[in-house]
């Protein structure tokens, strides 16, 4: 028998980020696995929180690097030859 | 203006237009030698190991090797932190000027890679700071609420958009980045490195100057209240 207290909303929402990164204790995992299992608020919270990460990723078009400007490397080098 | 290029007078400009097809050959010379030097390159810490001896000796060809090298990813960190792309562009500016005076004091055994990040986000973050008109929003506005009894004020609902459905709306991915730019700059700094540009926790700690942890809770915060100005908008759009 776990001597854990039950999770509420606050707690897993506040935890959620260990939670999803699978960074908390299995015992403690396990009770916020029950709670997810009868609270469908919290199911919607975790789903929209990992669908705005992926979102913002999209949004920002994580992927290949930029060119560097040569007009912007040549600044650069000609800021910082000796005078 | 910063660039060089952007003050010449009129016969520098036709000076340097008659030697265009020269300097085209050469820089097209050195992009692919800056690509074939990229491309030996085994690991970072090998690039680093031999690059920092010759910045620190005042090489400047390494310095040339190290704007083209580590400039690209500076300036996308940048772009997404500042208003303009000439904003960004000051900002990488002004790091790699930062970069080229204290490299005496760079510290064997740091990563080039995070002390330069380190640079250009304090840039960024000054550039940010002078140029704000109106103060910041406060992040706990944006919180989830929770009743006394440990319930959610307001229940979650699922959303009608996503990712994917994104990918073909400017409109929505225009929501998204201006919600992003609504994020205060010390959390939406963390998002950026760590969701956006996917860098590791204990680095984005050295890059800030700040705990891991505290980047655990910053990033926490800052997804939160990014999914708090997402919702009322994804809620709303019915398929």
């Amino acid at each position: 028998m776990s001597a854990m207290a039950p999770v509420d909303c606050r707690e897993m929402i506040t935890f959620l980020a260990d939670y999803l990164a699978n960074e908390l204790p299995a015992e403690r995992r396990r009770l916020f696995d029950g709670h997810l299992a009868l609270c469908d608020s919290c199911v919607e919270y975790l789903a929209t929180y990992e669908e705005t990460i992926r979102m913002a990723r999209a949004a920002t078009d994580a992927g290949d690097l930029p060119a560097m400007p040569e007009e912007l490397v040549n600044a650069i080098l000609e800021a910082t030859k000796p005078r | 203006m910063k660039l060089e290029t952007r003050n010449q007078k009129p016969e520098r400009r036709s000076a340097l237009s008659l030697r265009s097809g020269f300097w085209f050959l050469v820089s097209g010379f050195r992009l692919v030698l800056t690509s074939s030097v990229k491309a030996m390159l085994p690991s970072s810490h090998i690039e680093e190991s031999s690059l920092v001896p010759r910045l620190q000796s005042g090489d400047s060809a390494a310095f040339e090797e190290l704007v083209r090298v580590h400039g690209p990813r500076l300036l996308r960190v940048a772009r997404r932190m500042m208003p303009t792309e000439e904003d960004a562009r000051d900002a990488v500016q002004d790091a790699f000027v930062s970069a080229f005076k204290s490299i005496g004091t760079f510290e064997a055994g740091s990563k080039l890679s995070t002390w330069l990040h380190r640079i250009v986000v304090n840039a960024c973050l000054m550039k940010l700071r002078a140029k704000r008109r109106r103060p910041e929003e406060t992040i706990e506005d944006y919180l989830p609420r929770f009743q006394e009894d440990g319930h959610q004020v307001e229940s979650s609902v699922a959303w009608n958009e996503s990712a994917d459905t994104m990918i073909e709306r400017a409109e929505l991915r225009d929501l998204v980045r201006s919600s992003i730019d609504r994020l205060p700059d010390t959390y939406r700094v963390v998002l950026l490195l760590r969701d956006i540009e996917e860098l590791a926790a204990d680095e984005v700690a050295k890059i800030l100057g700040i705990t891991t942890n505290a980047v655990k809770i910053r990033l926490h915060r800052a997804r939160q209240a990014l999914r708090t100005l997402l919702d009322p908008h994804m809620r709303a759009h019915a398929r």
